[in-house]
């Protein structure tokens, strides 16, 4: 491989990367802090592109230039109505029960809202195309690609990426959030309204997988069962990179995306198995993931 | 009483007699089953597809039925999959007591049913999967396929190539990767490496089935440059995949193939730019070249777009086979018994070997292994008046005797023997509009 072809692979890997650390790091996000795996995760994904889509479709007419606004608007609908609403009623009652309670009930989630999408959206894929049209194609040794792809969408991830540390670490509402993940029953005793901070961060964690698909909505088809093979994805991420750890999703969406991109140059055959081959050997060689680390603050 | 009279008498309570009997042997109603895909991905062509049926079956009825006996419909999902669907069509067959099942979409999905329908003696259409295997493995008695295999609807695409862009050197295929991409690229390249020994294949690409994004193997294939660039992709992989190379220039780079990209042209819209070669899983087209004049599919497809608010795709058509398929074999058991309701195994005997008439040209369901012969429709996309999408232009109609394996060959042996001239046929080929 010529260090042409490598350069063209390194663009793909990021730009792929990008998305898939933004869905990935929302189900992160609610684990560290809620401690539950979110089966529903790849509906929520799902929704915001979906949204999206439709808002696009909706404002296009008045200026293609509103349907970038409309992708984030779609991302906090998702995050606040849908996110907000199974927090408030379905999880809730169940915290600090079995595990397979919080299983069953996201999962009986995610069937519903799959139906529920193909009641709504129907069974015919959906494009809604008009950011990437936009935006102009950039040319790198004669290869075209879409300025949304490899500008926009890593632009977008890093500022999430930074985003969500800053608020995390220098803001008093994500302080309040870690004091909570170290020690709810201390962070309760000083006065802190945990039920308040999982219903933030649950929508917030939800908001994050609905940006994921309300960007990549202008750039895929949007059809029946894309929620569930992205939630595959998002958990081999979290798995990867140790449940909890948002710098670690980063990381680890970037070693996918880069490697799944070299091997489509070098052996396309193995593109499939790539996130799940480095799951594996990063599973066996550090079992909590590579930023996870027993009893230490998981976010 | 005379001799005269007692006869007459006799004969007069024997058909007494028999009134009851035979009103008896005529069901209240022709059960059907139908197993489609209802959810997942490939409910692009299963839902259109239950509409269609829907549809159908309420026309039959108003006609006065099947040999004068109502039709009704059960549905099953495919989508569901696996033990789930298993169970269903033993439901289907043993509590609901279907007469005939159509399935299935998926050739996954016939694989596992098929086995059970002859088990079950159950009278079975496999209306729209694919895969030639199923009926080369084994010489089954109740199952049929009402359409063309894989084998016949590769090689039109293919011959379609050669004869409209003979001097290509370099292809690459991008298929999804499960069975039918990996079957249909066999079939392919197989023909392909008999009939133009000296193109160079670039690239095999099977990105994951459901893949949100293609941009890794557009850079690869912006960077090799093949002359032509085939996919058996579909729904909405093949729209992600079309969409994402035009964004990027690749279209016009590469001439592209798109095997089954008729079911994709409504929704692409007028994204699709002009050239590319597509084809159709048959002679489906809603602007057939031999059938677009005559009223009563005229006003099928009307129908159809009034419920669904898109006109027909391959799916649809397929239904309507099996449905003719079924009508053709209930009319010439019927007939053969002598105009009385006959039994399963007359309905089945009358099955193989018949010869029916869907939305296309008539086919055949030849008798030595059950496989349907279905003529293929190939065309080149182009802007047309009237349409937002792309139709097809240059289309050309072939027959299917020549291009399906004969019976008793194995798909791949049959296309090994292929050489050069065989892409040299006569093929009609048609306008649009004309």
């Amino acid at each position: 491989m010529d260090s042409t072809l490598a350069i063209l692979a390194i663009l793909d890997g990021v730009s792929y990367a990008a998305l898939v650390f933004l869905v990935s790091v929302g189900l992160s996000l609610v684990f560290g802090v809620l401690r539950i795996v979110n089966v529903a995760h790849g509906s929520l994904y799902a929704y915001g592109a979906y949204v999206a889509a439709t808002l696009s479709l909706v404002v296009a007419p008045i200026s293609p230039w509103l349907t970038f606004p409309a992708l984030l608007v779609a991302a906090v609908i998702v995050g606040v109505v849908v996110g907000g609403l199974m927090e408030r009623f379905l999880l809730r009652p169940v915290y600090g029960r079995e595990d397979v309670l919080q299983l069953l009930i996201t999962f009986a989630v995610f069937m519903i809202m799959d139906n529920l999408q193909r009641l709504i959206w129907g069974v015919q894929p959906i494009f809604a195309a008009e950011p990437v049209k936009l935006l102009p194609n950039v040319s790198v040794f004669g290869v075209n690609y879409t300025a949304y792809q490899v500008i926009l969408l890593p632009l977008v991830a890093a500022a999430t990426l930074i985003g969500l540390r800053y608020f995390l670490r220098y803001t008093l509402a994500g302080a309040v959030i870690l004091a909570v993940t170290e020690d709810r029953e201390a962070a309760t005793a000083i006065g802190v309204d945990a039920r308040k901070v999982f219903l933030v961060t649950f929508m917030i964690g939800a908001g994050l997988a609905a940006l994921g698909g309300a960007l990549a909505s202008p750039t895929t088809s949007l059809a029946p069962g894309m929620g569930a093979d992205m939630i595959v994805l998002s958990f081999a991420v979290a798995a990867t990179a140790g449940l909890g750890q948002i710098e670690g999703a980063a990381v680890t969406a970037l070693m996918i995306g880069l490697s799944r991109a070299f091997i489509i140059y070098i052996q396309p055959e193995f593109e499939v198995l790539v996130p799940y081959l480095l799951m594996v050997i990063v599973l066996l060689v550090r079992p909590m993931g590579l930023f996870g680390v027993n009893r230490v603050r998981k976010i | 009483m005379n001799k005269r009279r007692f006869l007459s008498v006799a004969a007069a309570l024997a058909a007494f007699a028999g009134l009851p009997a035979l009103a008896q042997d005529k069901p209240k109603e022709l059960k059907i089953g139908v197993a489609t895909f209802l959810s997942g991905p490939a409910s692009v062509f299963g839902v259109p597809a239950k509409a269609a049926a829907e549809m159908i079956a309420e026309d039959i009825n108003k006609k006065g039925g099947v040999g004068g006996v109502p039709v009704t419909l059960s549905f099953i999902d495919e989508g569901a999959g696996g033990e789930a669907l298993v169970s269903n069509y033993r439901r289907l067959v043993q509590d609901e007591k279907v007469d005939v099942t159509f399935s299935a979409i998926s050739s996954g999905s016939c694989i596992q049913l098929a086995p059970l329908a002859e088990d079950l003696k159950m009278m079975n259409f496999m209306w729209d999967c694919g895969a030639a295997s199923i009926l080369e493995a084994k010489k089954y008695r109740y199952n049929f396929r009402t359409q063309a295999n894989a084998t016949p609807e590769m090689l039109a695409v293919l011959i379609y190539l050669l004869k409209t862009k003979p001097d290509f050197k370099t292809i690459a295929v991008v298929n999804q990767d499960y069975a039918w991409g990996r079957e249909s690229w066999e079939i392919f390249s197989t023909a392909l490496k008999q009939m133009k020994p000296d193109v160079r294949v670039v690239a095999e690409l099977f990105p994951k089935f459901g893949a949100p994004d293609y941009s890794t193997e557009i850079s690869r294939l912006m960077a090799l440059k093949p002359d032509v660039v085939l996919t058996t992709s579909w729904g909405g992989d093949l729209d992600t995949l079309v969409r994402q190379a035009n964004q990027r220039g690749l279209l016009q780079q590469s001439a592209f193939v798109l095997g089954i990209g008729e079911t994709s042209l409504q929704r692409l819209g007028k994204d699709l730019p002009e050239g590319l070669i597509v084809g159709a899983r048959g002679d489906h087209w809603f602007l057939h070249p031999e059938m677009k004049n005559d009223a009563a599919f005229k006003a099928f497809n009307e129908a159809f777009k009034a419920k669904t608010g898109a006109w027909p795709i391959y799916s649809v058509y397929h239904m309507q086979q099996a449905f003719s398929a079924l009508q053709g074999a209930y009319d010439k058991a019927i007939k053969a018994n002598g105009g009385k309701w006959p039994t399963r195994e007359q309905v089945v005997d009358a099955t193989a070997g018949l010869e029916f008439k869907g939305w296309g040209r008539p086919l055949t369901i030849r008798p030595e292994d059950n496989q349907g012969l279905e003529a293929q429709l190939v065309g080149v996309t182009k802007a047309a008046p009237g349409y937002d999408f792309k139709v097809l232009d240059n289309m050309m109609l072939f027959d299917p005797k020549p291009i399906t394996n004969p019976p008793g060959t194995k798909s791949v042996d049959w296309l090994k023997t292929l050489t050069p001239d065989f892409a040299k046929m006569n093929v009609p080929t048609f306008r649009h509009g004309d």
